[in-house]
């Protein structure tokens, strides 16, 4: 077997049976990504000796007898978490040159599970995005392609683009992301992988560069649904770091893949069921559905119905949080300096605010500035926050009813790098499926469930209840084991 | 509500960052554009809503507080390791006081 095909736990049953070194896997992966990421623009910095030479003490602790949980498992890490000694950029020229002096609670508890990272991954600019356009180093391509169109170049979705690129064209095992308003399932679902966005709290954001402080959670993305929970199980835990780190033991979630849907009673939102929405999006929803209930599931039709109002809720929160958490990128302390020779401080604020931030950016700082200045906060902000409480009882109500929720996890497949670029609320729609975890604190998880006509991955998405991840992974497991999806993008090492 | 050209340099300079003037109607338009979207919010009934703040789930905790304690400390030069500017144990920034 070619190293690059191996699944997260096929490789390390690989590993612990002597089949194969986390050095002869670092080397597959870095043969990889030199070959494509010029092409994919997947990774932002390759840390190609560090990963190396992380392989090689990885080898020596197994056959010491000390091998984690992850020992030797190459991994592409989102360029949002801080890694010390490693530049981490939040795909911003703001943060150029920035070279964290510490290390991130989920990247470090990777770390201490024996992982190995190959580099930092690409992302739209602070995780801002749903296409991976807007990072400043560049776009990602997705490393799958439409059947009648195959020069088109698509984009991988975002913001986690670069982690999904990277899974989906074999250039890492698996892969950290964080998602705001559906930044690790949109882009899960558009390279045909798994991803899962746990619940509010389950992952600590010590080390995480913030955008959106109530909405920010950390999550992996993998080939499989058990790959993401054995990625989460070790990214998991309390945090005395992260004030809003949840104090709960993190559960076996690779044990919860395994276990029968039978019983079970799966919601089906009828808000969801958008005008205008694709039929093959809505095929493949009922598809979905069908292959839960021939496996015993019971499907229960439910309302939601303050789902209409969670995207423009999202459009307040989200930029408000964002105002004020980039509040600190002020060309002072660290990052880009932009100055005139005659420059107050408040020249020099304003000039590396404007040089340092990319034009979505700006725009959300302005929205969330506006909305939490004096007059407005009340009309736009607070009432925000009222509908968000709206959105959350939805869920509380819904939770009497069903045991997990399925949906699409997005509109419609990989668009083309061109398109939807003019109009800013065009682009936020693509959230309109994900969006609701995010507002209401619940774990949501993408699994790849079917292609479109022209051949891209579709996915369907699974919400749970609070801290009940395991129902996300025995349901997406489930679906995952009807859909048998084995397509590969053209793209691949 | 839409906003004139005044009031997006104005929201510009609290926001901190600076707007050539030709940049000033394309913003606008944008902004108002979402604003527009947003304005949907005001049909829905919130009277008597507790605002929701933070973003734990329903029936966790938003926030633990800790013991007002000094946790860390002692590291100037990691703090200082990524300043565009160091002057000795200083940030330097342009002359504030004259």
């Amino acid at each position: 077997m070619r190293p690059t095909d191996y699944t997260l736990k096929g490789a390390l049953e690989a590993l612990a049976a002597g089949e194969t070194t986390s050095v002869a896997l670092t080397e597959a992966f870095l043969d990889g990504i030199a070959r494509l990421n010029p092409r994919l623009n997947a990774y932002i910095t390759v840390t190609a000796e560090k990963a190396l030479e992380a392989a090689r003490a990885s080898d020596a602790r197994r056959a010491a007898g000390q091998a984690g949980p992850l020992e030797g498992a190459p991994l592409a890490i989102k360029d949002l978490f801080c890694t010390a000694g490693v530049q981490t950029t939040a795909g911003s020229r703001i943060l150029g040159g920035f070279v964290p002096p510490y290390e991130s609670t989920v990247t470090a508890n990777l770390l201490r599970d024996g992982a190995v990272f190959l580099g930092k991954v690409n992302l739209d600019e602070f995780a801002m995005g749903s296409s991976n356009t807007t990072s400043a180093s560049g776009p990602v391509e997705n490393p799958w392609s439409r059947a009648n169109d195959p020069d088109t170049r698509l984009v991988p979705g975002g913001s986690s683009g670069g982690s999904a690129a990277a899974v989906a064209a074999r250039l890492a095992l698996g892969a950290t992301a964080t998602d705001t308003g559906g930044s690790i399932r949109q882009p899960a679902a558009f390279c045909g992988i798994a991803g899962i966005k746990p619940t509010y709290g389950r992952c600590s954001r010590f080390g995480i560069v913030a955008f959106a402080s109530s909405l920010d959670q950390a999550g992996p993305v993998a080939r499989t649904v058990e790959d993401c929970a054995i990625l989460l199980k070790s990214m998991s835990g309390f945090d005395p770091r992260d004030a809003t780190s949840a104090d709960l033991p993190v559960p076996d979630f690779a044990a919860a893949c395994a276990r029968p849907v039978k019983g079970l009673r799966i919601g089906v939102p009828r808000e969801y069921r958008l005008d205008g929405m694709a039929p093959e999006i809505e095929a493949l929803w009922q598809q979905g559905l069908q292959w839960l209930r021939d496996q015993g599931a019971e499907t229960v039709e439910i309302s939601l119905p303050h789902t209409k109002y969670a995207l423009p809720t999202y459009y307040i929160v989200a930029p408000a949080e964002a105002s004020s958490n980039l509040a600190r990128y002020d060309g002072v302390r660290f990052g880009l300096r932009e100055a005139a020779k005659d420059s107050d401080l408040r020249d020099l604020y304003e000039r590396s605010r404007a040089k340092g931030f990319g034009a979505e950016v700006r725009r959300r700082i302005m929205i969330g500035t506006y909305v939490l200045s004096a007059g407005y906060y009340d009309a736009y902000y607070l009432k925000a926050q009222k509908v968000r409480a709206l959105i959350r009882r939805d869920f509380e109500q819904a939770w009497g009813k069903v045991d997990a929720i399925v949906t699409p996890a997005t509109p419609s497949a990989a668009f083309g790098m061109d398109e939807r670029q003019d109009d800013p609320v065009t682009m936020y729609l693509n959230d309109v499926f994900t969006v609701t975890a995010n507002l209401a604190g619940l774990p949501g998880l993408a699994v790849p469930a079917g292609l479109d006509a022209q051949g891209l991955p579709l996915g369907l998405q699974v919400i749970g209840k609070p801290f009940d991840e395991e129902a996300c992974f025995t349901v997406g497991a489930a679906i995952e084991r009807a859909a048998n999806f084995t397509a590969l993008p053209g793209i691949r090492a | 509500m839409s906003l004139d050209a005044a009031t997006v340099k104005r929201i510009a300079s609290l926001a901190r960052i600076r707007l050539e003037e030709e940049e000033v109607g394309r913003m606008q338009a944008e902004i108002n554009g979402i604003l527009g979207w947003i304005e949907q919010l005001r049909e829905v009934d919130t009277d008597g809503v507790e605002p929701m703040a933070g973003g734990a789930p329903a029936g966790q905790p938003a926030m633990r507080m800790r013991e007002d304690a000094v946790t860390d400390g002692g590291i100037a030069d990691a703090v200082l390791a990524n300043a565009p500017d160091r002057q000795g144990d200083y940030f330097g920034v342009p002359k504030v006081v004259e």
